[in-house]
């Protein structure tokens, strides 16, 4: 296979079979907080893509140029954690600077990026399926957020409509919309098995 | 503070919060990502409990420590610092001695770093109070969590396979419910579960 397939394939199976909200449970919090309305949803999804573009591409790199070269791996993690961060208040500088009212509506989840699972559980993941290409890394990391970004728009699209169903009492809340992750985790099983 | 005036019968309470009151998992909806990704089984799930255990006294003890030293921008980030080299000491252990449970576990050790349960304690008390309290509290939050894992998990486990800790309960001629050890079974697991506990919640 040429580069190019590969890429291509990498980007389908990070964003529809190994999606990592919905095979991966990565992001649940943001997923279960933010999806109430879809503008927010998305909003918070572009965010996320752009983070873990960044750090995923950026942790890559740390990872084979400095930690790998000196035999560091065990501050693996630490040096990971504060990729994140740093890119996180670049993210809010840049925003609140020439995007304010962006910013604005981002509110408390903007620095709440910084702890998604997501981002670092990516970073680790592409660190333990021992991807050795720095553009395999990058394709796989913007990947990542594309797929997030879908899977909150869509449970937001979901959510927007739960709140004129007749849900029982106990369910309100949160109980349903894990139900309703659940459900839609089974649909994205028809997905399994497109490649290979 | 009123961290002076604490006496015995408070310190309970904080421990007891951890269980039911203020259980991370079921009232706070904190930690969802360990929650559902480890919990196919009971033995990773245990594994992961004391990891969270572990990790959540230690950063506590640190945090209660240096309190009065932080700044208040830098604070998340000292924290996370903090978790992050505990967690990797945790790590560390779980590849010597069980490298096997260690494999099944993957990155969701270390993603116990951005477990909200984590951060949240250490923000909300032991940033605020005495070492005894925060360990107290950190004893009771990591044992609130580590039960839940395990009810969860016992239940994923018992219908995906029919056996809990891998001893057989249910009679042999049980069809094994597939779905219950994927991430479906997960999330209706824990959302049903949700339910229950609002449903005891309110008739109380």
């Amino acid at each position: 296979m040429d580069t190019l397939t590969i890429l291509l394939m990498g980007f389908i199976s990070i964003v529809l079979i190994n999606n990592l909200v919905l095979t991966k449970f990565l992001g649940i919090c943001p997923y279960l907080g933010v999806s109430g309305r879809i503008d927010m949803a998305f909003g918070m999804g572009l965010a996320v893509t752009f983070v873990v573009t960044l750090s995923g591409t950026l942790t890559w790199l740390i990872d084979h140029l400095i930690l790998m070269g000196t035999a560091l791996e065990v501050t693996r993690y630490v040096c990971f954690i504060m990729v994140i961060a740093g890119a996180v208040q670049l993210v809010e500088m840049y925003l609140r600077k020439f995007f304010p009212s962006l910013y604005e509506s981002f509110g408390i989840f903007l620095p709440l990026i910084t702890t998604n699972c997501a981002i670092l559980g990516l970073c680790l993941f592409i660190n333990l399926w021992e991807i050795d290409n720095l553009l395999e890394a990058v394709v796989l990391s913007f990947g990542a957020g594309i797929g997030f970004t879908m899977a909150i728009c869509i449970m937001a699209g979901i959510r927007e409509n739960l709140n004129l169903a007749d849900v029982p009492d106990c369910l309100k809340g949160a109980p349903i919309t894990l139900i309703t992750a659940g459900i839609l985790t089974l649909a994205f099983m028809g997905f399994a098995g497109m490649i290979r | 503070m009123a961290a002076q005036t604490r006496t015995k019968p408070v310190l309970g309470q904080t421990l007891i919060a951890g269980l039911w009151k203020e259980n991370p998992v079921f009232r706070l909806l904190l930690g969802m990502c360990p929650t559902l990704a480890v919990t196919a089984a009971v033995k990773p799930a245990l594994t992961m409990g004391l990891s969270v255990i572990f990790v959540l006294i230690c950063s506590n003890i640190v945090v209660s420590l240096m309190r009065n030293l932080l700044k208040p921008h830098l604070r998340i980030l000292m924290f996370t610092l903090t978790i992050a080299t505990f967690v990797t000491i945790a790590d560390l252990f779980l590849k010597a001695f069980v490298p096997r449970m260690s494999e099944t576990l993957g990155p969701y050790v270390p993603l116990i770093i951005v477990n909200c349960i984590i951060i949240c304690r250490a923000e909300a008390c032991a940033s605020k109070n005495s070492l005894v309290v925060s360990i107290i509290d950190a004893l009771g939050m990591g044992v609130g969590f580590t039960l839940t894992l395990c009810v969860l998990a016992g239940v994923r486990e018992l219908l995906s396979t029919g056996a809990i800790w891998e001893i057989r309960i249910l009679p042999a001629g049980f069809v094994p419910w597939a779905a219950m050890s994927m991430p479906v079974g997960a999330f209706i697991t824990l959302g049903l579960l949700l339910g229950l506990v609002n449903k005891m919640q309110n008739d109380k």
